[in-house]
């Protein structure tokens, strides 16, 4: 099984790097070609609006909503989940999204650069003591709807959702490919092969 | 440096400054003066933008002192785009970093492109909460500047004259050092901490992982979408694109063409795509005929 990283901008090196440790192998996505056979998708940290314009640009995005509406396991982290949210506010009004998990996010919500922080997540579902997260102007969870699964908030705050998961689409506001923690994406892979059963 | 209210948020640690960093891979940050500009270069997909009174080639032309710029200028471009917001601050002067911080913006570009403050230093940039980014012409400048506090590492090249020979010549010079470095054994990477005067705990670091500890940018004479691709190709992360945006016949067609080039910088076909037609790219100098080396500056 192979897992498809969506490789227009970002950290895309990262979550390759997480899933070599984990011994599953990944492929590159820049165009629709790239897409046929895959067990999963991850949507990386970078800019999203430059993301957005490349998925246009690439005709990457309609055959991927195509996909992802099927059911094709996702994750998403600080860009990717706005990418992936049901809406988005603060981003800009021409902003593509796949609206597939029912969060609403503020983009750059908790801050600019200055602002962005490191912090130790308690994820019950991932078991083993607090995880690290590092969040660089990420977006902030407003709101959650009935079908999402929190997985994780952040203490303070009115403990805003962190992580979240609904059916096969997993997010995070954070970067678990920025450490070197790989219990996140070991849950990922997890769903990528329930889904195959 | 952490907000005393929240001891468990640290801010301002090496981990947050080096990721906004990693975010911004694969990107093209666009020089930009006012607001117009701003949006222009965020419509065209830019992941950042770099906050100056003027862009480079304009600095050359007019000569004299180039300082930090307005906090107006700054504050009004922060206002216009939602991608992070760079400003310069010229090499040595902490004092223009600390303005342009309390200002908020996301990076500090300590560079060579304004008059140098400090003939011997450079700013103590571990001091800071916001990250910064340091050109550099070759390895030994690139680990100095990490040995620093730099979050992020760019070729000079020679910035305003739309000419790339000069940052193909930085980013060979610091990747093929690297390279160098990975075949070398333990004894040996004490002689290149010497020869590069850099500290030997970072040259032991890049011989084990192949790379430096931050990101390397491109940046310095990137004038049309297949320099882009060249400077990819050799191993750029991202690009700095200067005078060669708004200094060309079709601004935002040429910032939308660099930044389909950058994202798919191995794919000719569409390199040639984007390419085709796009007016007149900036006119460029050649270096030999240059009054000033502004990558000379710096040490």
């Amino acid at each position: 099984m192979t897992i498809g990283l969506l490789a227009l901008q970002g950290d895309v090196r990262e979550h390759a790097a997480a899933f070599a440790d984990l011994g599953e192998s990944v492929r590159a996505v820049r165009s629709p070609a790239d897409l046929p056979g895959l067990a999963g998708l991850v949507v990386p940290g970078g800019e999203s609006t430059t993301l957005s314009l490349l998925l246009g640009s690439s005709g990457l995005f309609e055959p991927l909503a195509e996909l992802l509406v099927g059911g094709l396991p996702v994750l998403g982290t600080c860009a990717g989940m706005i990418l992936l949210a049901g809406e988005v506010l603060d981003g800009r009004s021409d902003q593509r999204r796949f609206g597939v998990v029912d969060v609403t996010v503020r983009r750059n919500g908790y801050g600019r650069q200055l602002a962005s922080f490191e912090s130790e997540l308690d994820v019950p579902v991932l078991g083993g003591g607090p995880l690290p997260a590092v969040f660089i102007r990420a977006p902030v969870v407003e709101a959650v709807g009935a079908g999402v699964e929190v997985l994780a908030t952040l203490p303070g705050d009115g403990a805003r959702a962190v992580a979240c998961r609904q059916g096969r689409v997993l997010v995070t506001a954070f970067h678990p490919e920025l450490t070197p923690d790989r219990r996140l994406h070991r849950l990922f892979v997890e769903m990528t092969k329930e889904e195959r059963r | 440096m952490t907000d005393a209210a929240r001891p468990d948020r640290p801010t301002g640690t090496f981990t947050v400054k080096r990721g906004l960093a990693e975010m911004l891979r694969g990107g093209v940050i666009m020089d930009v003066v006012d607001a117009e500009q701003a949006k222009v270069a965020e419509d065209a997909g830019a992941v950042a933008v770099m906050a100056l009174e003027r862009v480079p080639a304009d600095i050359r032309r007019d000569g004299g002192v180039a300082r930090m710029s307005d906090p107006a200028l700054i504050e009004g471009i922060k206002a216009a785009v939602t991608v992070p917001v760079m400003a310069k601050a010229r090499i040595g002067h902490f004092a223009e970093a600390q303005v342009l911080a309390s200002l908020g913006v996301d990076f500090v570009d300590e560079s060579e492109v304004l008059t140098p403050a400090d003939e011997a230093h450079h700013i103590d940039k571990w001091a800071f909460e916001v990250p910064f980014v340091c050109g550099a012409t070759n390895l030994g400048e690139a680990l100095r500047r990490i040995a620093e506090g730099a979050a992020m590492i760019r070729s000079k090249g020679e910035a305003g004259t739309g000419n790339i020979v000069e940052a193909v010549r930085h980013l060979r010079s610091i990747l093929g050092d690297l390279r160098r470095i990975t075949t070398a054994d333990a004894t040996e990477r004490y002689a290149w901490a010497k020869e590069l005067q850099a500290p030997v705990g970072l040259v032991q670091e890049i011989a084990e992982t192949g790379r430096l500890p931050v990101p390397l940018f491109c940046a310095g004479g990137i004038a049309t979408p297949a320099d882009a691709s060249l400077v990819m190709q050799l191993g750029a992360e991202a690009v700095f694109v200067g005078s060669g945006i708004f200094k060309s016949s079709d601004p935002g067609r040429m910032a939308g063409a660099i930044v389909e080039a950058t994202a798919h910088f191995t794919d000719a076909g569409l390199v040639a795509k984007v390419s085709t037609g796009l007016g007149q790219a900036m006119a460029g100098q050649e270096i030999g005929t240059l009054g000033v080396h502004l990558a000379d500056r710096g040490w």
